[in-house]
Formats: C-alpha cells, sequence, structure tokens
C-alpha cells in the first residue's frame, strides 16, 4: 500500500473531459457489419424449393410452404423456405448449403412488431424493407459444403473406340461411385421429373451404404430396364437435379447403371421375388420392346400368363434395333429380359402379328392384349431425289447393323436429322467405314442450329472426336443424282424452323448454299408407327386423334380388350416406355380382375 | 484473512469431513447467496452457513442454465452441431467452435488450410480479451468499483465490432466451421484492429490506475482467496488460477496447437496465488492477446483457402474413434471429448470446461472463514462461467 493507490484511482476523473462513447441513436446509426447474419432474403425466382435448407436447419425453423401463383414445375417443387424467427439461431448453415445461391441474409437486424406471429414469414414472398438491401451475409465464393463438381467418367479414347462398336464408357468404380453418390443432396425433384418415378435418392443412398441388394430392390420396384436405363435413359431427373445449379448435376443414369454393375444375376433375382399364384388370367403383348416388356414383368408378377410377340429374332425392340452396341451392349439388354422371363413370360420372337398370327386370334385365346408396337417406320423428307434406293432410313440401317446384314457400306455418306438417332446412324457409319475402308467421311445435317440441338451434347461432341463432321441450321433441299448414282447433298441454311404460329414451317437462305459430297443419303427425321397389323376393319372402329391411337389414362383404346403402350402413344424414350408399360399393367390388371374384358 | 489453523471455535469435523453444526443452537445461521446475485457471473448459488459474518460451511449450487446440450448434440448431424456449440459458453464462445471443429476434422482426417489455422488463433485470442474484460468488470463490481465495467464493457465493444466484421455476428460468431473458417479477413481489418488494440491499451492502462492502483481495492484483495499450489492438481486447477500461484500451466505452450507455436510469447505468472495476484495475471494476460493479436496480422498468410474441401455435409458419416482436444482459454484448460460410431452422429460430445472444477470443489474448500460480503469477490476471481459448467 502506498501513497499512489490512495491518489491513483481519482484518476478516474479524467474521463469527464472526454467524448462518450455511446452511440446517440443506434437505431439509426449503427448498420450491420457487411457480413452481418441479419434477416434472410431469398431470390424466390432463383430459389427452386429443394428444400435443402430445411433439412441442415437444426433449430427446425424452417418449412417449405406452396406460395400463391407458383406452380410445381420440372426442377421446381413450387414451394419457398418460411422461416421462423422464434427458432432461427442465424448460423446461416441454410445460406452455406443452398443449391442455388438464392438464399442470404441482409445486414438488416432490428425490428419491432407487436404481433408475435409477424416473426413467421416467407423472405422473398412477404415484401420486408430489406429485400434489396446490399449487404449482410452472402456464402462467400468457393465455401461449398458440397461437392459441386461430378466424378469424371472413364472413357475409350476416340482412336480407340472409332475401330469396335466396344462400349465407350467404362463405368465408375466402387469408390467413384461413393463419392458421386455423396454428392447427392436427397432433395427428390428427380423423383418428381422421372417418367417413372424411381426411388432415385433412395438408391444413390444404397450406393452411398454399399447396400446393392437394396439398391437392386429399389431399382425393380419401378424399373425392370434398369441395366438399359443406366446406360441410355435420357436422365432428364438429371436436368431437374438441383446440383445443376451451382455445378454439375448428380451422375445419375451412371450411379443406377452402377448398382447393376455390381450385382449379380441372383441378387437381382432375390430382389425381384417370385411372380404371385397364378390369376388363371392371359394376356397377349404385342411388340418386345421396353414398354411391352415392362407391362409383361408387371402382369406376370401379379400372377397373370403373359404371352410377347416379337416379329424380329430377339427381344429388346428398338433397344436393341436402334440403339448401337457401343451405347448399350447386347448383353445388358439380355441380363434386364432374361429378368423378366424368369418370371414365367413367354417371349415369342419371329412371330409377326398380323402374318403368322392375327390380332383376332390373340383376342379370342386371351383376357387382353397390348399392342406396344413402337415407332419402326422412318419419315421422309420428301424432297427431290429422295426416291433413289441409295437414299436410305436410320431405322432401317440401324436394325439392318444389329442383325449383322450387309446393306452395302457408303465410303461417303450424308445424314439428315440432328437427333439422337441421327448421331447413332452417323456413328454406327462411322464405325462400318473405319472398320471397311479404314477412312471415316460422314457428314450430319441438322435443321436445328447448335444452340436448339437436339441431340445430347455428348453425342456432338464425341461424333465429332470420331470423325464426323457435323452441320448445323442446314435445311436439305435435293439429293443431287449423277449417273443414275447418288453423289451428295444440296442444303440451304436455316432461317427459322417454325413460323410466326409456331408451326413447323422452315424457312431458308437461299443465297447460303452447300454441297455435302456423299454416295449415300439417310435420312433421320423422325418415326412413325407400323398399324397394318390392326387391318382395316379394326382401324376404322378405333379412335385416333392426329394419327396416334387413342387411349385412355391407362392406355385402353375405344375397344375394351385392346391396350396400348409405349412410343405409339407415348413417345419418346426408354423410361417414358417403362413409365407407360406400368400404368397400362395396373390398368389391364384391374380390368381382368374385375370385369369380363372381351 | 487467512485459514486459522485453530478451529476451537468452529464446528467441530465428523469423520467423513462434513462439519457437525447443529443449526438450532441459535450460533449459526443459513444464507442463500444466488442464484441471481450480482456478484456472480451468471446463474450459480451459494448455500453458506454463517457464524456472525464468517462463513463456516459452503456449498456450491449448480443447475440453474441446464440445457442439455451434450445430449441434444448426440441428435444432431456433425454439421448441426456447430451452431450449437458456441452455446455453452456464453461469454467467451470460440472454444467451443474451435474444440469442436478440431476433433471433428481429426476423426475425419480432414486438414485445415494455413490460413484457416491462423484466422482461428486469431478468434481465440480476440476472444480471450474479451472474456477478461467481462472479468474486470466483475472483480472490480465484486468490491464496489463501478466504473471499471464501464470502462472494460467499452473496450469489449469494440472488439465486438471487429468480430462482427469478421464473422458476421457479435456474440454467437458461429465462424469457425468444421473444415476450416467461413471466410477471410475483410478489407482493412488489420487497420482497424490496430485502431482497437491501441483503445484497449489505453483502457487498460486506466484499469491499471484505478483498479490495480487502489487502495480499497488491495485491502480487499490482497490476501484474499489464497489457494495453495499444492492444491492445483488435485482440484484440477488450470489457467491464471493456476498461473498466479507460480505454476505456468498454459496450454498454448504445454501441448501448442493452431499457430501458438509460431508465435512469441510467455505464459504471465504471479506468485501470491490470491484474489489479487490472479486479477493481475489477467489485467497482463490481456496485454499479452494484444500483442498476440498484433503478431498474428502481421504473421498470417494474407490468401489462399480457407475451408478444407468437406463431404456432403447432410450424410457425412465419421469412422469409429474417440479424440479430446483441448485449448487455453481464459479461464484455463478447454476441451472437448469426441466419440465418434461410424454413423453420422456424433455417438457422445462431453465438454471440459475450467469452471466446473474450479466454482464447485475448489470454491466450497476456499470459502470457509471468509467474511460474507468477500464471498461474490472471491467466487469472481476464480473466473467461472455457469453456462460451461452446466453445458
Amino acid at each position: 500500500m502506498s501513497f499512489k493507490d490512495v491518489v491513483s484511482p481519482f484518476t478516474a476523473w479524467k474521463n469527464l473531459f472526454r467524448d462518450p462513447v455511446t452511440i446517440r441513436d443506434p437505431l439509426n446509426d449503427r448498420p450491420g457489419a457487411a457480413r452481418y447474419r441479419g434477416f434472410h432474403q431469398n431470390d424466390i425466382e432463383k430459389c427452386i424449393g429443394c428444400g435443402t435448407c430445411e433439412t441442415i436447419c437444426q433449430n427446425g425453423a424452417i418449412d417449405m410452404l406452396p406460395v400463391e401463383g407458383r406452380a410445381t414445375k420440372q426442377g421446381d417443387s413450387g414451394l419457398r423456405p418460411r422461416i421462423d424467427y422464434g427458432r432461427c439461431c442465424w448460423c446461416a448453415l441454410c445460406v452455406d448449403v443452398c443449391m442455388t445461391g438464392s438464399l442470404s441474409m441482409s445486414n438488416e437486424y432490428k425490428w419491432v412488431e407487436s404481433d408475435p406471429d409477424a416473426f413467421r414469414f416467407t423472405p422473398g414472398v412477404d415484401a420486408k424493407h430489406w429485400d434489396h438491401a446490399e449487404l449482410g451475409y452472402r456464402r462467400p465464393e468457393g465455401h461449398r459444403l458440397t461437392a459441386e463438381h461430378r466424378l469424371h467418367m472413364g472413357e475409350m479414347a476416340p482412336e480407340e473406340r472409332i475401330g469396335s462398336f466396344a462400349e465407350i464408357v467404362d463405368g465408375y468404380d466402387v469408390a467413384q461411385a461413393k463419392l458421386e453418390a455423396d454428392r447427392c443432396v436427397a432433395c427428390g425433384l428427380c423423383v418428381a421429373t422421372c417418367p417413372a418415378h424411381m426411388a432415385i435418392p433412395q438408391y444413390i443412398a444404397a450406393i452411398r451404404d454399399g447396400d446393392y441388394e437394396r439398391g437392386v430392390s429399389l431399382l425393380y420396384e419401378t424399373n425392370p430396364f434398369s441395366g438399359i436405363c443406366g446406360r441410355v435413359c435420357t436422365h432428364k431427373c438429371e436436368s431437374a437435379c438441383a446440383s445443376r445449379h451451382e455445378g454439375d448435376p448428380i451422375a445419375i443414369r451412371w450411379l443406377k447403371r452402377h448398382i447393376m454393375d455390381q450385382v449379380s444375376v441372383e441378387q437381382i433375382r432375390r430382389a425381384v421375388g417370385t411372380a404371385a399364384p397364378s390369376s388363371g388370367r392371359k394376356v397377349a403383348i404385342v411388340g418386345a420392346g421396353p414398354a411391352g416388356l415392362t407391362a409383361a414383368f408387371d402382369l406376370a408378377k401379379r400372377g397373370h400368363a403373359v404371352t410377347v410377340f416379337e416379329a424380329l429374332d430377339k427381344p429388346g425392340g428398338m433397344t436393341r434395333f436402334g440403339i448401337p452396341e457401343y451405347r448399350l451392349p447386347y448383353e445388358a439388354i439380355d441380363q434386364d429380359v432374361d429378368i423378366i422371363r424368369s418370371l414365367g413370360v413367354e417371349i415369342r420372337c419371329n412371330t409377326r402379328v398380323g402374318s403368322d398370327v392375327t390380332l383376332d386370334e390373340l383376342r379370342e385365346k386371351h383376357d387382353a392384349v397390348l399392342i406396344a408396337l413402337g415407332l419402326q417406320l422412318g419419315r421422309a423428307t420428301r424432297v427431290p431425289g429422295t426416291d433413289h434406293p441409295d437414299v436410305r432410313k436410320a431405322v432401317d440401317l440401324l436394325r439392318q447393323a444389329t442383325a449383322g446384314e450387309d446393306f452395302g457400306t457408303p465410303r461417303s455418306a450424308v445424314v439428315i436429322g440432328g437427333g439422337n438417332v441421327a448421331m447413332d446412324i452417323a456413328r454406327t457409319l462411322a464405325r462400318l467405314q473405319k472398320q471397311q475402308f479404314g477412312a471415316v467421311k460422314v457428314i450430319v445435317t441438322a435443321l436445328e442450329d447448335f444452340a436448339h440441338f437436339l441431340a445430347d451434347p455428348d453425342e456432338i461432341k464425341e461424333a465429332g472426336e470420331e470423325g464426323i463432321a457435323v452441320f448445323d441450321a442446314r435445311g436439305p433441299q435435293q439429293v443431287v443424282v449423277e449417273d443414275g448414282k447418288v453423289t451428295g447433298l444440296r442444303t440451304w441454311k436455316v432461317k427459322a424452323i417454325f413460323d410466326e404460329q409456331g408451326r413447323f414451317a422452315p424457312s431458308y437462305d437461299e443465297t447460303d448454299e452447300l454441297f455435302h459430297p456423299g454416295s449415300m443419303i439417310v435420312e433421320a427425321i423422325g418415326q412413325m408407327t407400323d398399324t397394318a397389323l390392326l387391318g382395316d376393319a379394326l382401324t376404322e372402329k378405333l379412335a385416333w386423334t392426329r394419327g396416334r391411337l387413342q387411349v385412355d389414362a391407362g392406355g385402353r383404346s375405344s375397344e375394351p380388350w385392346l391396350w396400348a403402350a409405349g412410343d405409339m402413344v407415348r413417345g419418346p424414350d426408354v423410361i417414358s416406355a417403362v413409365a407407360d408399360g406400368h400404368r397400362v399393367a395396373a390398368s389391364i390388371h384391374t380390368a381382368i380382375m374385375t370385369e369380363q374384358a372381351k | 484473512m487467512s485459514y486459522t489453523p485453530d478451529r476451537s471455535q468452529y464446528p467441530a469435523m465428523r469423520p467423513d469431513g462434513t462439519l457437525d453444526i447443529d443449526l438450532t443452537s441459535g450460533k449459526y445461521l443459513k444464507l442463500w447467496q444466488g442464484p441471481q446475485h450480482p456478484g456472480i457471473t451468471g446463474n450459480m448459488s451459494v448455500e453458506l452457513t454463517v457464524c456472525g459474518d464468517e462463513v463456516v460451511e459452503g456449498k456450491t449450487h449448480v443447475g440453474y442454465l441446464h440445457r442439455g446440450f451434450e445430449k441434444l448434440m448426440e441428435r444432431r448431424t456433425f454439421i448441426q452441431v456447430f451452431p450449437i456449440v458456441c452455446r455453452v459458453c456464453v461469454p467467451e464462445p470460440d472454444f467451443n467452435e474451435y474444440c469442436y471443429a478440431a476433433a471433428v476434422e481429426e476423426l475425419a482426417g480432414l486438414q485445415v488450410p494455413e490460413q484457416a489455422r491462423w484466422i482461428r488463433t486469431l478468434i481465440l485470442e480476440m476472444g480471450r480479451v474479451n472474456s477478461y474484460m467481462m472479468y474486470l468488470g466483475g472483480q472490480a463490481g465484486a468490491f464496489g468499483l463501478g466504473v471499471i465495467g464501464q470502462w472494460t464493457t467499452y473496450a469489449r465493444d469494440l472488439m465486438l465490432d471487429r468480430f462482427e466484421e469478421l464473422t458476421g455476428a457479435r456474440i454467437y460468431h458461429m465462424f469457425i466451421l468444421p473444415g476450416g473458417v467461413r471466410d477471410g479477413l475483410p478489407d482493412g481489418f488489420a487497420q482497424r484492429m490496430e485502431e482497437t488494440l491501441a483503445e484497449i491499451e489505453r483502457t487498460m492502462k486506466d484499469v491499471y490506475e484505478v483498479m490495480f492502483c487502489n487502495a480499497v481495492f488491495k485491502t480487499r484483495a490482497v490476501g484474499l482467496g489464497y489457494i495453495d499450489p499444492a492444491l492445483l492438481d488435485q482440484y484440477g486447477v488450470t489457467g491464471p488460477n493456476a498461473r498466479a500461484a507460480g505454476v505456468a500451466k498454459d496450454v498454448r505452450k504445454d501441448h501448442p496447437y493452431l499457430a501458438y507455436p509460431e508465435l512469441d510469447f510467455e505464459p504471465v505468472t504471479g506468485t501470491e496465488s490470491d484474489v489479487y495476484a490472479r486479477a493481475d495475471v489477467r489485467r497482463r494476460d490481456v496485454l499479452v492477446s494484444v500483442d498476440l493479436i498484433r503478431q498474428i496480422l502481421a504473421k498470417m498468410p494474407k490468401e489462399g483457402p480457407v475451408m478444407a474441401k468437406l463431404p456432403n455435409v447432410l450424410h457425412w458419416k465419421i469412422p469409429r474413434g474417440e479424440t479430446y482436444i483441448r485449448g487455453e482459454c481464459s479461464r484455463g484448460e478447454y476441451g472437448y471429448y469426441l466419440v465418434t460410431d461410424g454413423s453420422g452422429y456424433p455417438r457422445r460430445i462431453n465438454v471440459r470446461g475450467p469452471s466446473y472444477t474450479h466454482a464447485m470443489a475448489l470454491l466450497e474448500r476456499m470459502i470457509v472463514n471468509v467474511n460474507i460480503s468477500d464471498v461474490a469477490a472471491l467466487m469472481v476471481s476464480l473466473h467461472t462461467y455457469p453456462p460451461e459448467i452446466e453445458r
């Protein structure tokens, strides 16, 4: 203790001469810092209602609710997060995990209100004065709580793959698949988009857990063509994936294939189970494509005796005779079909209904008949010169290529069309040319420009790598024939494909003309159904809508014994055919069990 | 005032160590201090038995602030635990964030980026300064020196401004995520931090002159609440409470973590082990932290990533394992014990806060023979935070 200890405390008085340190009007003079985590903002146009914010919120402060005037659409649930500020702890994990970057926080933190319910609102929908605040917490660049990039899928090099029809992609190994499956946030937007509503988040979870039996059970609940769809599905699910907004979509298709690659036939059989005891009902199905066989699978499981009639020598329909082997190996088709057969489905190949057996006979011997004919006839452009025998249809050539028939591979070819079928035939011809002549000379001309191309981007990229020249926005004008031989195709530049009313009516720039040399012209501009087997009398009786057989929601035609499914009534891909097969099978089952369908 | 070996005028001790107090004799009075006594940081109470104005027995009672955090954590995914942990200790929340994140990182095999390591160190030192500011105000207030609390609250508020601009929040920062930290330093942060540090140093000078060179404070604090150095290990005493007894216990030195091995500092120690010595150790520790913050801002990398690549946190599973992560908080050793079982949830999380040992067993021993008016100051001198005792 010293004299200083007595005097020193009085130095506190010097504060009398200092300015006050308090802020006079903190409510107005003290905005939150630039990173302040204040009340939420949500760009509801950007938000897709995936609900990942709701999932991560450990307080249960977020509810996904419908918003008036906002409909559910592909890739958007139509729901938006409502936040309860009685629960929110301002941790901003919702902002960090937001898949689109729509959610952020303003730097506003002061809000006085007498009604406690006011503190529960939907940001972006219920207008607040901080909706356009420039400051506040935004997810920092590079700060992610999920992985944004897709695992690379290994594939054969172009120079190697062009020499054969071997499958191009490698498929994921277990470690790769786990990492890819880990990226999924299980929002389920994909399920709503998938025509067959496959349990996508659940089977992806099975991959994460390494439980492939569970995975294959989930696949077969909705899709007996998982081996096929795992390779060639048009994967609309991926275009609805929440991960695509700030990164790559989950490789849902490859993950499905991965499950099928990992399981043995015995495991698949276990997952599929056995058919129900015989119902005593019989169903005939015409066409062994995905729609017909899916219906056969469902009906056989329910105990009905199913016979499938197939005109060609092998089952699979377009998956076998339309899709080239380098995209879909035949073993994958065989495996999927064998599982369906194992349920007791009889598939009679080389049996053309209409000639080998009539539709009337089928009708007499069965309780119901389903036609799933697909789209087997190629459409024609009808431009001058297309009546030449060296102007061919893509579907015919693909069928012949699968059957191993020699259709006279041209040294140079021009393909008309910009869809996946055009790419399939172009790449098939390229492989045949490489094998027979050692050089690729294939040109693809499409009406659409690259910005609106119909074929998958991968197809265009890979076709280019394989030496195929793709010309976009070219309209075919004439097949040039000299001395009785096709020498090429003349095209004009496309100005617009549709007219002002949105009807198909291409207009051309006639001054921009090109000549594409080729000794064969292949038309790949679309297909239609061959309904000859129906016969004139039945065709007359049935109801039609713009050339398509008219069916109800369950696929039943105006004749009570006849159902139709697949591409012929509802396209345009394998997974849609599978979905249709399920729908029709359910309708047939209800009908034959509850009424006299005949 | 110190412990008198002559116990003749005090109640006799039973063989089990408890005192034989006959309340019907009229000689003793039961006095309940708390749970909202202003001398107590937070909600805790002491059941005192006094003889005249002298305490003959004190029992500590906790439980007023139990929120069941450890159990709540077992029902949350690893990322969902992150916003909870800071709430375990309100005045110095960052140690919870650091210890939890480091424990998860160790078991999940994550490597934290260099810049994040330094920012974490910075945040922990900023938090230490704030914690001491609250303590100094409380310690002075317990002796009736109200003005000190006003000054240290001002200094703390300046540091909270820095916290706000760095982390986006003032109290619960929620900035140290498993894998790193949320973001780098904002533009001009070092400059504003330097201004804050200068203001804190000026405040500390005032605090020294008015609180530490003060006849009243010295009369009351010197000699009060002596902790025998021999008791330190027996009672699990760490931090400034141990350092004021001359034992240089400091996790930053003993088991270096984060960027501390690259920083130049010496643990502050005292000799007298009384209330005054402990307060003085903490006062000087503020200055060490101010110096450390300057060193960190000068030495830390200014660019590079601040977050490790995380797996998808929504279904993050961590392999079976257990670990204990510790750090030196303003009160002593703070630690998180984490057990994982391969699932997406922690199997067990146990928080080891220094307040538990300091405020309960040690206080019961120290409080005997103390004047009632000194009880509050004695409790504050142990610098305990009830939220962290009870969790």
